[in-house]
């Protein structure tokens, strides 16, 4: 599961904004197969840490609610242009996946 | 006598994938943690104080104007509702985002650290027309703001 994060973090003033998407299937379990009628495994991003120059920004738990290829953003403050974000995800069946981007 | 140095280097060299293969299994533990961090509880809670007093450690809240919830008073589509949490208020937590009508209602909960803004998006899925309820954990109280959103295909059936 390579590259299925996207971010895009931009510094305005002193807040920078980070917008992510991560490409995941976000099944809640509750849904049936259209085809076989069986119902399709819960598999969803539970976990996403968002951390910037050491620090931890913010830690979003999420359930099946979320949609599908999920749509994130936060903004925070303390740090400059050219700095890192990362963001790291974890699902519910051990999957996992991170992706650094540089401030602009 | 080669015959023996080479079968001591075969040992050594199985030995040593041996311990690799005992790391892959300690890293595989590891999403095991992870899933002691979420919340099973608060996630499965069937109603919207249940899944507060599991994820933020109390069920009474206050309503707050200082909340913001930006969300689309119709979704044509309930699987893609996009939803956006704010607030002025200091020394903010954690934020839990709920969709009532939803089996679960909890949908996510942000944990802010250091330097982040209570200023949170995502996209939510929703099953019926039902009220967005956000909670924001500030000072050791919770405060909440909710808004209708009505769905007009529900986002949770297949």
């Amino acid at each position: 599961m390579a590259n299925s994060i996207k971010i895009r973090a931009k510094l305005k003033g002193d807040t920078t904004q980070v917008k992510c998407l991560m490409t995941h299937p976000m099944e809640t379990g509750l849904r049936k197969d259209s085809k076989t009628g069986k119902m399709i495994p819960a598999h969803f991003i539970s976990e996403v840490m968002a951390t910037s120059g050491g620090k931890t920004i913010m830690t979003a738990y999420w359930s099946g609610g979320i949609s599908k290829n999920p749509y994130l953003s936060f903004d925070f403050k303390g740090a400059a242009k050219g700095d890192e974000v990362t963001i790291a995800w974890k699902d519910n069946q051990g999957g996992s996946d991170s992706e650094t981007a540089k401030i602009s | 006598m080669t015959m023996n140095t080479k079968r001591r280097v075969f040992l050594k060299g199985s030995l040593a994938a041996g311990t690799v293969g005992v790391a892959v299994g300690a890293g595989l533990l590891t999403p095991q943690a992870v899933i002691a961090a979420w919340d099973e509880k608060a996630f499965a809670a069937k109603s919207v104080d249940e899944a507060l007093n599991a994820a933020m450690g109390m069920a009474s809240n206050t309503a707050s104007d200082a909340i913001k919830i930006k969300a689309p008073d119709i979704a044509e589509n309930g699987a893609v509702v996009p939803v956006s949490v704010s607030t002025d208020m200091a020394g903010v937590e954690s934020i839990a985002l709920l969709a009532e009508g939803n089996a679960t209602p909890l949908v996510a909960t942000f944990e802010l650290g250091e330097g982040a803004v209570p200023d949170v998006s995502t996209r939510i899925k929703m099953g019926k027309t039902a009220d967005v309820i956000a909670v924001v954990k500030a000072g050791g109280k919770l405060h909440s703001a909710r808004k209708s959103v009505k769905v007009t295909i529900g986002g949770c059936g297949g």
